[in-house]
């Protein structure tokens, strides 16, 4: 069974994502267990991609250190194996390697082999973010077929007959995304969401606000929004890029990550506490 | 549930965010290109007439049919306003932007060429443009990022991986997730999410239409063979498309071979561009299709010395017509296509793109029997964009039936 329920299950979920392997596979393992101490509810580890079209420039440049420093499909089992952490993990990552995985292991191209060893080394779930409803039936298949989750991303932009096909698939929660564009930290936090999440309010699943957030102040409004949890990378991720910059080590950066994690999940759990006109 | 397959490959693999705007772009393409809605395809059709240059030429290319042997026509798109094939589908593309009440349009370009149709059918029409282009690319291309500022647009160079059409692709991909309201994005090729590959197939299709009309009416029968080169495919498509259903006329998509057709996995680079004959397929750009790839599925860099060839994956049309064996790849390196430049400028006096040169390079290697007894070659393009790199790369090289370099003074 998925164990993405229990992030969700005592108040607004704090749900980091980071690059695995940035800069390198030893700090990174570093980094995600910081997260952890620091609060994270869930985490979500991107397996970089080559070609990252939903990213902004900073995770677009995580990816870039990351594949430099040696990550692939298998060193990212390996990496998801050698973590000492109990939260939930949720697998980021673009169609394209979940698909290869297979020619890999049968000679045919499919997602079944990639799921199977993601749950084998305790991966929860998938966000795939160039796999619309519309693609995702095979991997559907083979995350029912192994107690996985398949989490799909609701935009802006989506509407009507859209998000019922959404609807049908989703597990483990939805991605609502605050803003229209491609992920990064922004100052203020779009009203979009609060009218994003009212178009979801009949769904079942928890929703998980990212694109954007920054500060603990985001995460509270947020949460005070109606958001079931708050998905903060691009701000994460760039403590990460400063230490490379600063030449930091991995001590100090893990501390940073830890503290700023602290910040954003204390800012979510205030959200919750937010009463009256602001809390919808 | 997949949209817009051909076979196994095509769909749509985009975020979330863009999956309306395919949807709006689907129901578009069908009311006013495949019904004709508001007139929208006479009023194309007048604009590409009067302001491209159509109908283009078929001409009969006499030396080089006395080298074959056979009768070689050239399908003249190099005679089209712009100076390449691509202007087909960049009017057709703002035209039906603005059909859509659109505000503002963007596009990627590899050689140029596609930015530069984009750009003037953009101020032809009267619509904001930005241009994303690989870094790489504006320093190979110079005059066209020249020309592209010309006639108004943003030219936007692109610094991520190896500054080529597969990084200004994602870039413009990023663009459009953040703008999809207002902007269109008009691809420059028959790649990306369905509706893109039929939509752009179908304006490129006039080059075909033309073409077998022509050379009924020119040599009373149809050509034995169609010659095209492949980047993204969009020429290749446009040359094809007409004659798919003849099945004796033979279908040659001729791609780049750069220095060499294995892939440097540890390196990830292909030293080519063959994504028909090499690739495996995967999921790139919104498609599945043939692809560049590592074991893992990472999108390994491609060369070839023409910039408009130079991209990791193809159209999946194109990909399907190979697997079904109606369209053969074949392909041509560096090499011979500089001296299928020279030649083809030498022998008929058209000065050809780096791109088109790859296709008539082919017919040096071509079998009697593959190229049978008519052939028709499509000249996507005009290679003025080209002469700079047309020096420098001839300069490097032993190039048998290049004139004499020494004259252009230290390899410039
Ligand atoms: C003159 C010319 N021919 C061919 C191509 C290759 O593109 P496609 O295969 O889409 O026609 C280009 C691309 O820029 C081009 O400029």
């Amino acid at each position: 069974m998925s164990r993405i329920p229990e992030a969700f299950a005592d108040g607004p979920a704090f749900v980091p994502y980071l690059a695995a392997g940035d800069p390198s596979y030893e700090a990174s393992v570093e980094y995600v267990e910081a997260l952890e101490r620091g609060g994270a509810d869930l985490v979500e580890l991107g397996l970089p991609f080559s070609e990252p079209i939903a990213e902004g420039p900073t995770i677009q440049e995580a990816v870039v250190r990351a594949l430099e420093g040696g990550m692939t499909p298998t060193r990212f089992f390996e990496f998801v194996e050698d973590l000492d952490v109990s939260v939930p993990l949720v697998c980021m990552t673009y169609y394209n390697l979940i698909y290869q995985f297979g020619r890999r292991e049968t000679g045919e191209p499919g997602p079944e082999p990639f799921v199977r060893r993601a749950a084998e080394v305790g991966i929860d779930g998938f966000v795939v973010p160039d796999l619309p409803a519309e693609e995702a039936g095979p991997l559907r298949a083979a995350c029912d077929e192994h107690d996985c989750d398949l989490v799909f991303i609701v935009a802006p932009t989506t509407r009507g007959e859209r998000l019922e096909r959404i609807m049908e698939q989703v597990s483990g929660y939805v991605y609502v995304q605050a803003r229209l564009g491609v992920t990064g930290a922004r100052a203020d936090v779009s009203d979009q969401t609060a009218e994003s999440l009212s178009r979801l309010s009949r769904w079942d699943v928890p929703k998980a606000v990212g694109f954007g957030i920054s500060s603990g102040e985001n995460a509270r409004d947020v949460v005070a929004a109606g958001a079931d949890g708050v998905i903060v990378g691009s701000a994460l991720v760039d403590i990460v890029a400063e230490g490379v910059e600063e030449d930091a080590d991995a001590t100090t950066v893990a501390e940073r990550l830890e503290a700023t994690a602290r910040e954003l999940k204390e800012g979510a759990l205030a959200g919750e506490n937010v009463t009256g006109p602001e809390r919808t | 549930m997949s949209t817009g397959t051909f076979g196994r490959y095509g769909g749509q693999y985009v975020p979330e965010a863009l999956m309306p705007a395919l949807e709006e772009l689907e129901d578009a393409y069908e009311r006013y290109v495949l019904e004709n809605e508001d007139g929208f395809l006479d009023d194309f059709e007048e604009r590409i007439r009067d302001f491209g240059g159509r109908p283009t030429p078929l001409q009969h290319a006499e030396q080089l049919s006395a080298r074959y042997g056979a009768d070689v026509y050239l399908k003249r798109e190099d005679l089209l306003h712009g100076g390449a094939h691509k202007l087909n589908n960049a009017l057709g593309q703002v035209l039906l932007a603005k059909y859509m009440g659109k505000e503002r349009i963007i596009a990627e370009t590899g050689a140029g060429q596609h930015g530069t149709a984009t750009a003037m059918a953009a101020a032809h029409l009267d619509m904001p443009c930005e241009v994303y282009m690989g870094r790489r690319d504006t320093n190979r291309q110079r005059p066209n990022v020249f020309r592209m500022r010309l006639n108004g647009a943003t030219v936007t160079p692109v610094d991520t991986g190896r500054g080529t059409l597969k990084e200004a692709i994602s870039e413009t991909m990023r663009d459009w997730a953040t703008t999809v309201e207002t902007t269109h994005y008009v691809i420059g090729s028959v790649v990306g999410p369905h509706p893109f590959p039929a939509m752009v197939r179908d304006f490129q299709s006039v080059i075909s239409r033309e073409a077998r009309a022509q050379i009924q009416e020119q040599a009373g029968r149809l050509p034995a063979s169609v010659v095209a080169c492949a980047g993204g495919g969009s020429n290749t498509m446009g040359a094809f498309a007409e004659f798919v259903d003849d099945e004796e006329v033979a279908l040659f998509a001729v791609e780049a071979g750069g220095s060499s057709l294995q892939v440097d996995e540890a390196a990830g680079v292909a030293p080519n561009s063959a994504s028909l004959s090499t690739g495996s397929e995967g999921v790139l750009h919104g498609a599945r299709t043939k692809l560049l790839q590592d074991g893992d599925g990472q999108i390994v860099e491609s060369h070839s010395v023409s910039s408009g060839l130079d991209y990791s994956g193809v159209g999946p049309e194109l990909a399907y017509l190979v697997d079904e064996g109606r369209v053969t790849p074949v392909n041509v390196d560096d090499d011979d296509a500089l001296a299928g430049f020279h030649r083809l400028s030498q022998e008929e006096g058209v000065i050809p793109a780096l791109e088109t040169a790859h296709a008539v390079a082919w017919l040096e290697d071509a079998t009697p029997e593959q190229l049978g007894d008519c052939v028709v070659l499509t000249v996507s393009g005009r290679g003025d964009k080209d002469l700079e790199s047309v020096i420098e790369e001839t300069a490097k090289r032993d190039v048998p039936n290049a004139p004499e370099m020494d004259v252009f003074g230290g390899g410039l």
